[in-house]
């Protein structure tokens, strides 16, 4: 196994009176694509605003690549190469593709350099074929695209992806989800996929852990999770 | 052609019509023409702050006063410093006053935001009375500022020269505000005024551009400020009490949100709605309590009737009439080839 890239350490956070992760531990290896599962409240959206300093841990630590980033302000842990993209994707309708594409990219220094942006139109067809239009004018799969090529823009090391297939049909979410294990394959990229939709999930990854209430209750290989029938009764629902 | 050298070729344009105006107006009206331009650049400097960044600021009066103390300390204890060199150090000064007010509210949003620059506007006027000896207590500073250089003796009016010197600081000043509000940093205060999250999440640093802008628009205003201390010749805390910071802040309303033009618009309305009400009290012999409360009903009056009819304030209506007129002249012109 590669070096772990990603390491959460016994993290927690709460809002107010109310605990929403505790104590989660896990490791991401480097090119790996690992899902996050859980119900609803299970503290799945707050580990990822976590891991990207939206919200403040109340103890733990986030390590990339052997640097603590737990205290870093949010635009100072993108720089370091987390990308995250949100629950629902919030792409601007009023811009086109492209410009929503750059807004990916204005914090680098580099920004005017084109090749990111062609790489990531090379990576989504429909994007291309679309790039001078509104954003309002895409469909829910396309939206999805432009959101994921967005947070591509900024070069990341690691995809942070908060439930990409909310809203979209089951058709859409396959080859949302088939298109992760691409890009993984082909470009290298470590991915953290937090989905309610399990066995999609699981089907595409290689790790997956189930957080039930804020604490890790599964975890293992996903084939291995898809087949072991108590998890998946107890905390996937199918 | 260059954003700032076209904004600097605006500035000159608007430069040039002022000195028209003046040419063909009296003395008063100079004097008129001046209050429209310090009033401008303190809109424009808030436009920044709410249009741009989004935060509201209940206190930028509190920063007039601030630039215009300082303008009254200079020239009564500096006499020999050119103003240039005042107006510099103006900007020096309301900058610090910003940093130190804007590092202390960043962390407030929305209206604790505006409750904490309330308590500026509320307790700053309150200096002047607390070191009486220094600030002149409730009557203030005067003070008497050169007029025109001899060489333009006969040929421009202490009040025409002054309202030049006014109009040549704005329209540099609001030159910089353009260009900065075109630029990289006024990009980033849209994004974090649309969506804090999604604006750090782009890498945006949100704590120190909120800082930035809170200091762009004091210097702004205190420059305003300062600007005023220097037509008037006099400053008192009552020219810059609440009343004052809440009118700015309507002002921009009226005139347009999100547009340094809407600055325009606003100042004009502040300065000539205020002498309409009260020349119209004059006339209708309404007596002295009627002439002092007129203006503020008749800027309450016209506020409302313009949000009811044109909600995006002046700008906003203008805006979308010249694209109404667009559309029939691009319809029209569509139509003929068939």
């Amino acid at each position: 196994m590669t070096r772990p890239l990603l390491t959460v350490e016994d993290l927690s956070a709460s809002y107010g009176a109310v605990r929403a992760l505790c104590g989660v531990s896990l490791t991401v290896p480097e090119r790996g694509l690992c899902a996050v599962l859980g119900a609803n409240g299970a503290g799945k959206t707050t580990l990822l605003r976590t891991l990207t300093g939206l919200h403040r841990a109340a103890s733990g630590r986030v390590l990339l690549a052997d640097e603590d980033i737990t205290p870093l302000p949010t635009e100072k842990v993108i720089t370091r190469g987390l990308a995250h993209v949100p629950e629902g994707g919030g792409v601007v309708v009023e811009l086109t593709v492209e410009e929503n594409l750059r807004l990916g990219a204005l914090w680098r220094a580099d920004r005017r350099d084109r090749t990111t942006l062609d790489e990531v139109m090379d990576l989504f067809p429909p994007l291309a074929q679309r790039r001078a239009k509104a954003a309002a004018t895409l469909s829910g799969g396309e939206r999805q695209m432009l959101a994921i090529g967005r947070a591509l823009m900024a070069r990341p090391r690691v995809l942070l992806l908060d439930e990409p297939s909310l809203g979209l049909a089951p058709l859409i979410t396959r080859r949302i989800l088939d298109l992760l294990r691409d890009l993984r394959d082909r470009t290298g990229l470590t991915v953290v996929l937090v989905e309610q939709n399990a066995a999609g999930a699981l089907s595409v990854t290689d790790h997956g852990y189930v957080l039930n209430q804020g604490s890790v209750v599964a975890e293992g290989p996903s084939a291995e999770l898809l087949a072991d029938d108590r998890t998946r009764h107890a905390y996937l629902g199918f | 052609m260059p954003l700032p050298v076209r904004h600097l070729l605006l500035a000159a344009l608007g430069l040039a019509a002022v000195a028209g105006l003046l040419s063909v107006t009296g003395d008063l009206t100079a004097l008129r023409i001046a209050a429209v331009g310090y009033t401008m650049l303190a809109v424009a400097g808030l436009q920044l702050l709410v249009g741009g960044s989004g935060q509201v600021s209940l206190g930028h009066g509190a920063f007039m006063m601030i630039g215009a103390y300082s303008m009254a300390l200079l020239v009564l204890h500096q006499p020999t410093l050119p103003l240039a060199a005042n107006l510099g150090v103006i900007v020096v000064v309301s900058v610090a006053a910003g940093v130190a007010v804007g590092a202390a509210t960043a962390r407030l949003h929305g209206p604790y935001l505006a409750g904490a620059t309330l308590i500026l506007a509320v307790g700053l006027p309150g200096l002047a009375h607390r070191f009486h000896a220094f600030l002149g207590g409730s009557n203030g500073l005067n003070i008497r500022t050169a007029g025109a250089p001899p060489f333009l003796d006969g040929l421009v009016t202490t009040s025409e020269w002054r309202a030049l010197v006014v109009w040549t600081t704005v329209v540099l000043g609001l030159a910089v505000l353009a260009t900065i509000s075109a630029g990289r940093l006024g990009r980033r205060m849209r994004a974090i005024r649309d969506d804090e999250t999604a604006a750090a999440m782009a890498g945006v640093p949100v704590g120190a551009t909120k800082v930035v802008a809170f200091v762009i628009a004091s210097a702004a205003g205190g420059l305003a400020g300062g600007l005023q201390a220097y037509v008037l010749g006099t400053v008192t805390p009552s020219s810059f009490t609440l009343v004052l910071s809440l009118t700015l802040l309507a002002a921009l309303v009226l005139g347009g949100i999100g547009s340094l033009w809407g600055a325009l618009w606003a100042s004009m309305a502040i300065v000539y709605l205020d002498v309409w009400a009260t020349d119209l009290a004059r006339a209708a012999n309404l007596g002295r309590n009627a002439e002092n409360n007129l203006p503020v009903v008749f800027f309450g009056v016209v506020l409302i009737l313009v949000l009811r009819f044109w909600p995006l304030g002046v700008h906003g209506a203008l805006r979308s009439l010249g694209a109404r007129l667009r559309a029939v002249r691009s319809d029209t012109s569509s139509r003929t080839p068939q």
